[in-house]
């Protein structure tokens, strides 16, 4: 069973759902990006998506935005990426890692080296925010042929026609989209969410991780009702934005992310 | 590549947008229902003739079509070789062939009971164009245009601000065209239920670039009618300039499957093409994604996308239409490119013998027609696009020539 399957087994079996945290890649450098997430199965992280930065992030917020090009700055390349998951993964074979990003340098590092490249490092999945399944065939044979999952987005306009598309041949997880907009702006209803929930339920064996809009403990909380797990993005790409020049910046982060697990794992007790 | 052994150049793209490799609908999840509801859209509107006959409507009557088909004799004359023809879309309404595409595109998102439109905009033209045609119908307007870009456009900001549109200054990335498109395809993210991008270019997610060619074909169509009547015979040689390609394709699309006729596409060679300062995408890039679209960009070893350079606004753009890509693969088309002070030269040349001041991008193409027409004979017909007039251009013109205004 691959890690991501394993792992969502093991949160039903403890009846919680999971908390999913995103950090990019060499933000704000690599050495402190490779402690942050060191650190975040320990602050309480289920599975851990990290960003690989790209110049032109079309579906990102100006927090993701910024985060990008700090690590861009700081010289993130793919290699460094893989690099740094392959560092992860000398001290943690369990925690799933999943990158997250856009297709162009993945293409650009050519997609069978890169299917091969990122298993061997220690990836678990790929999302690509701009590859719909439509456009899947140049890549989605190399990254089966390496046992990586190619996780798909659903989002509110994802219409009932469309939805067996988009949930047909998903692996891993699905990714719910709450909000139609971009990384770290507004929030959804949480009826409306639960609703799109049943609905891609009904159309897949998957689980359900549901991200946007979600700030803190408490609304983590709340989506850990209703979802098998909670993705947060820009809120925690905030608290490194706020605090670059502080000492203790990767201690920061995952108190942080201590807080929105706190809000997860006691979403659904009392 | 090898030689091609199609029937038709003209029948892409496929059902999904490709253009051979090319093309395609890479967008996020969000935006695809709204893509396909686009096409399906766009694809009743092509077979209701009420809307071919209201496009031909306001294109005679309000655009200012057919544009002359002119013959530059002194130019002609100067060069000693091939006949010189200009088409002549800088005399449409608004300064440019951008305007065809946006009265299509304005005209589907009535259709389809849109109340909003978004763009994107370097130079400013297609803002000014989209805003235009959003001022004759009454619809909201909001143009996304690099920081960078409206610092250097002003009279265009002010022109899309007099129409009644909002112009939103793009702070993110690298502050030009690229990131004026970014930032629309978020706006459209963000307001899905009302809204209609009207993308400038032949390039974006299907059915963008094929969409945005049928709307410039007009130019084609036109001309090759015009030439017919006028000389007798098709012409021998097109010339246009290519940033994403509107004009070259509109220019182009109705001649391809004529084998006599040969085309050449003028990309910006910016300072050099060899000093990486430049915004010639088939000759200093290679295929990628972006914009969703597969195509030629100039991005790099890391799939990064980098910077283009060129003194046109309007071509400073580090991509290339899809279909561009496909006729470059197979050798259809021929793409060159010529570098500013190519065009600064073809620019004063062109007012001071024809009386016709061109926009710095079509002043990319008449610099390739000043050293191809002389090696050409008498008899051979060079037709040039001369998409865009040059007031845009008086002021950054000087200051390139050292002239304070």
């Amino acid at each position: 069973m691959s890690r991501i399957a394993t792992r969502f087994a093991e949160l039903r079996a403890a009846n919680r759902a999971g908390l999913v945290t995103f950090v990019t890649a060499g933000d704000p450098t690599l050495e402190l990006s490779l402690n942050i997430v060191c650190g975040l199965p320990a602050a309480g992280a289920d599975v851990i998506e990290i960003g690989m930065p790209f110049t032109d992030p079309m579906a990102d917020g100006p927090a993701i935005q910024a985060a990008g090009l700090r690590a861009l700055a700081a010289g993130t390349t793919m290699v460094k990426t893989l690099a740094l998951v392959r560092a992860f993964r000398a001290g943690d074979n369990a925690t799933p890692i999943v990158l997250m990003g856009y297709l162009n340098p993945v293409l650009a590092y050519g997609p069978d080296r890169f299917a091969a490249d990122a298993a061997e490092a220690g990836v678990d999945g790929l999302i690509l925010v701009d590859l719909p399944p439509e456009e899947e065939d140049e890549l989605a044979p190399a990254l089966a042929k390496n046992g990586l999952s190619l996780v798909r987005l659903a989002t509110p306009t994802t219409d009932a026609a469309r939805l067996p598309t988009v949930v047909g041949g998903a692996q891993g997880f699905v990714y719910y989209v709450a909000v139609a907009g971009v990384t770290g702006t507004k929030s959804a209803a949480i009826g409306s969410i639960e609703s799109a929930v049943t609905r891609i339920k009904a159309a897949t064996d998957l689980p359900v991780a549901v991200g946007f809009g979600i700030r803190d403990a408490a609304s983590a909380a709340a989506i850990a009702r209703v979802a098998d797990a909670a993705v947060v993005g820009s809120a925690i790409v905030d608290v490194i934005a706020n605090q670059l020049d502080a000492d203790d910046l990767p201690a920061q982060v995952h108190g942080f992310v201590a807080e929105l697990a706190r809000g997860v794992r006691g979403a659904r007790q009392g | 590549m090898a030689a091609p052994t199609l029937n038709t150049f003209r029948a892409g793209p496929d059902e999904r947008g490709h253009f051979g490799p090319y093309g395609g609908r890479y967008v996020a999840e969000t935006l695809m229902p709204l893509i396909l509801e686009v096409e399906k859209a766009y694809e009743a509107a092509k077979r209701d003739p009420s809307f071919q006959a209201e496009f031909d409507h306001l294109a005679r009557d309000y655009i200012g079509r057919p544009s002359p088909l002119y013959l530059a004799e002194r130019l002609t004359e100067k060069f000693g070789g091939a006949k010189v023809y200009f088409k002549r879309d800088e005399l449409n309404h608004t300064g440019a062939h951008k305007i065809n595409n946006c009265l299509g595109q304005v005209l589907l998102a009535r259709r389809m009971g849109k109340k909003r439109v978004i763009a994107e905009t370097g130079a400013g033209q297609h803002g000014v164009a989209t805003a235009t045609v959003c001022a004759l119908f009454g619809l909201q307007c909001t143009i996304y245009m690099g920081e960078v870009d409206v610092e250097r456009q002003k009279p265009n900001v002010f022109r899309m601000k007099l129409l009644g549109a909002e112009v939103v200054p793009v702070t993110s990335g690298s502050r030009t065209l690229k990131d004026a498109m970014n930032e629309a395809l978020r706006a459209w993210v963000s307001q899905v239920d009302d809204t209609f991008y009207v993308i400038g270019t032949v390039a974006g997610p299907h059915p963008y670039p094929a969409m945005v060619r049928d709307f410039q074909s007009v130019i084609g169509v036109e001309a090759r009618e015009q030439m017919l009547e006028r000389e007798g015979r098709l012409p021998d040689t097109l010339v246009a300039c290519i940033g994403g390609g509107s004009n070259a394709m509109g220019l182009f699309h109705p001649f391809l499957d004529d084998s006599t006729v040969a085309m050449v596409a003028v990309e910006a060679g910016g300072h050099g093409v060899e000093t990486g300062q430049h915004a010639a995408s088939l000759a200093g890039g290679k295929p990628g994604v972006l914009h969703g679209n597969k195509t030629y960009l100039l991005q790099d070893d890391d799939g990064q996308i980098t910077e283009a350079h060129s003194i046109s606004a309007g071509l400073d753009y580090p991509g290339i239409g899809p279909e561009h890509a496909w006729l470059h693969d197979i050798g259809r088309v021929q793409y060159v490119h010529a570098t500013d002070q190519e065009a600064l030269t073809a620019f004063q040349l062109c007012a001071k013998l024809e009386g016709i001041i061109p926009a710095l991008e079509p002043a990319h193409a008449l610099a390739h027609v000043t050293k191809l027409a002389p090696t050409l004979p008498k008899d051979h017909i060079l037709l040039m696009n001369m998409c865009g007039r040059g007031d845009k251009d008086v002021f950054a013109v000087a200051e390139h020539l050292g002239v304070k205004l």
